[in-house]
């Protein structure tokens, strides 16, 4: 009875995890979807699902950048195979905002489009991680992943640079108010901190050393 | 001799339809079946929308004497006028600001008028309501893109000024808002020099466009709105349109805005509306029109360029951003 009940959940959480993945990702497109469908998109729709796109693409890279440091710090290795789910989800969010802005508010316009992307600093830095996410969205198929080898995890490295950016594309948008894409910031360079060779594997000694230690005393308790 | 026997149900091949054809309408009315459906389903989604909100959800408390700005262009809706403010004093997202100011006190108030005047003087609200009121519809040019054309109640600003009389060596107005972090949540953030300062040049101060409102849509001044009583310029971007003013001073030398301190680079003092002097955010060649999905070119000057331009004649408008 154990042993199944044990091997049950074995399966049970990644499956839960992976389908709290997809309904988490597809809640902000639904309440988009939703508002617009019921005119409660505000005063200036377009915005609304510029900046509200643009926020969930942030989020869910940032979420899919922060499987590998959890795991790294608690051990949680179900959380890996999210890597994936969440960063296509990042690209899908990350397409809509750009399509969002190209085409529902500057209607495809080549004067403005070109104004954007020569003159804007966060129009570069959004074009940019948008060109960056494209390749790995792309290869994040396992024939991909299987044809490129070695240099496929070179590729996906991308994914750190392409936050960064985000971040920057964030911080230069923003009006006087930096608080938000600062915390964004300080979040992913913790991130990316937990992720350096000695860092890691100081992390990964310790957490071992802490189960053991917890591990000898519950059996010296029995 | 031969003779080609005629059955009753002979068909001449040419009648025949080949296979591929038959095959190919089959799949043309399945297609046809599938579009119908298609667009039928949609037409049925479609029907179950609920109809746009309109004027109804939030009809105008007061009488509005025209429905057109000067240039046939439609006042925005009541609903957006009160409900999308850029108020940092009470919250940094547009869409809050009217909760977050709803209990906001503005009576009593006062408006101190003083510095370089003959005449200084301190008005209440009913002092400022014996000037003479009239409606001005006016474009609002918000800095960031979007545009708003208000129906806005108040007087010239040049009748309080002549009331406390400027000294010849007054060459500017300084404004400051109400500073109260108790009420104005914002305030409590050191990310702004509170509170909000704002300036004009004598010479636009008394320009018959610039107006001090104290209502908007037939009514009051709402709080989100800069209640009691706030500047509009129409032909400078929004953000000089300084709200819930307290003290106004005339003054020698030139105001420093609490924007200009945040980021002088961004901002100038004229900040008057112009297409061709870019930001490093947002494009100033064209703007939406709350209400609107496409966007406008914007006109230099908002629009007034014919009554403004020449305050600024000589003047390079590059620089003096």
């Amino acid at each position: 009875m154990v042993t199944r009940t044990r091997k049950l959940g074995r399966t049970a959480i990644p499956r839960l995890l992976g389908v709290a993945t997809h309904v988490g990702a597809l809640i902000p497109l639904a309440s988009i979807l939703w508002d617009y469908w019921f005119y409660q998109l505000g005063a200036d729709p377009i915005r609304d699902v510029t900046l509200r796109t643009g926020k969930s693409a942030l989020i869910l890279l940032g979420l899919s950048l922060a499987c590998t440091p959890l795991n790294i710090l608690f051990g949680w290795k179900q959380l890996i195979p999210l890597r994936k789910v969440l960063g296509l989800y990042a690209f899908l969010y990350a397409s809509l905002h750009a399509l969002t802005f190209v085409w529902l508010d500057y209607g495809l316009d080549p004067g403005l489009i070109r104004e954007a992307i020569f003159q804007k600093p966060y129009a570069i830095a959004g074009l940019a991680t948008f060109l960056l996410l494209l390749p790995l969205a792309v290869t994040s198929n396992r024939w991909s992943r299987r044809r490129l080898g070695k240099r496929w995890n070179q590729l996906h490295k991308l994914a750190y640079v392409a936050a960064v950016l985000a971040g920057l594309h964030f911080l230069w948008l923003v009006k006087g108010a930096y608080s938000r894409p600062l915390v964004y910031g300080a979040l992913l360079s913790v991130l990316l901190l937990i992720r350096v060779p000695p860092i890691r594997e100081k992390i990964v000694y310790w957490r071992r050393q802490l189960t053991k230690r917890m591990l000898g005393r519950s059996t010296s308790d029995v | 001799m031969l003779v080609k026997k005629r059955t009753g149900i002979e068909i001449p091949s040419s009648e025949i339809t080949p296979k591929h054809l038959y095959l190919s309408r089959r799949k043309f009315l399945k297609g046809a079946a599938v579009g119908a459906a298609t667009l039928a389903g949609s037409a049925v989604l479609a029907s179950c929308r609920p109809s746009a909100p309109g004027s109804e959800v939030e009809t105008p408390p007061g009488e509005v004497g025209a429905t057109t700005d000067e240039l046939d262009d439609s006042l925005t809706e009541y609903r957006h006028v009160i409900g999308y403010n850029n108020f940092y004093e009470f919250a940094l997202d547009k869409e809050s600001v009217a909760a977050k100011a709803a209990n906001f006190v503005t009576s009593p108030w006062q408006v101190t008028v003083g510095g370089l005047v003959n005449n200084p003087k301190t008005y209440d609200l009913d002092d400022l309501g014996k000037f003479d009121q009239e409606e001005r519809i006016y474009r609002l040019r918000c800095v960031e893109g979007w545009s708003m054309v208000i129906p806005w109640i108040g007087f010239p600003l040049s009748a309080l000024l002549a009331d406390v009389e400027p000294r010849s060596n007054a060459k500017y107005v300084r404004f400051e808002t109400l500073y109260d972090p108790e009420q104005m949540p914002g305030q409590r953030s050191r990310g702004y020099s509170w509170p909000y300062v704002e300036g004009l040049r004598l010479d636009e101060a008394v320009h018959d466009l610039t107006l001090l409102a104290t209502g908007l849509y037939g009514e009051g001044l709402p709080p989100q709105n800069g209640a009691p009583v706030r500047l509009v310029v129409p032909w400078k971007y929004g953000f000089k349109n300084i709200k819930s003013i307290v003290k106004i001073d005339l003054v020698e030398e030139m105001p420093i805005s609490l924007w200009m301190q945040a980021s002088p680079r961004e901002y100038g003092f004229y900040a008057n509306v112009n297409p061709e002097v870019p930001h490093p955010r947002w494009s100033q060649a064209t703007e939406r029109r709350i209400g609107e999905s496409a966007r406008r070119d914007t006109p230099i000057f908002n629009g007034y360029a014919d009554q403004v331009a020449a305050l600024y004649e000589g003047m390079d408008l590059q620089v003096n951003f």
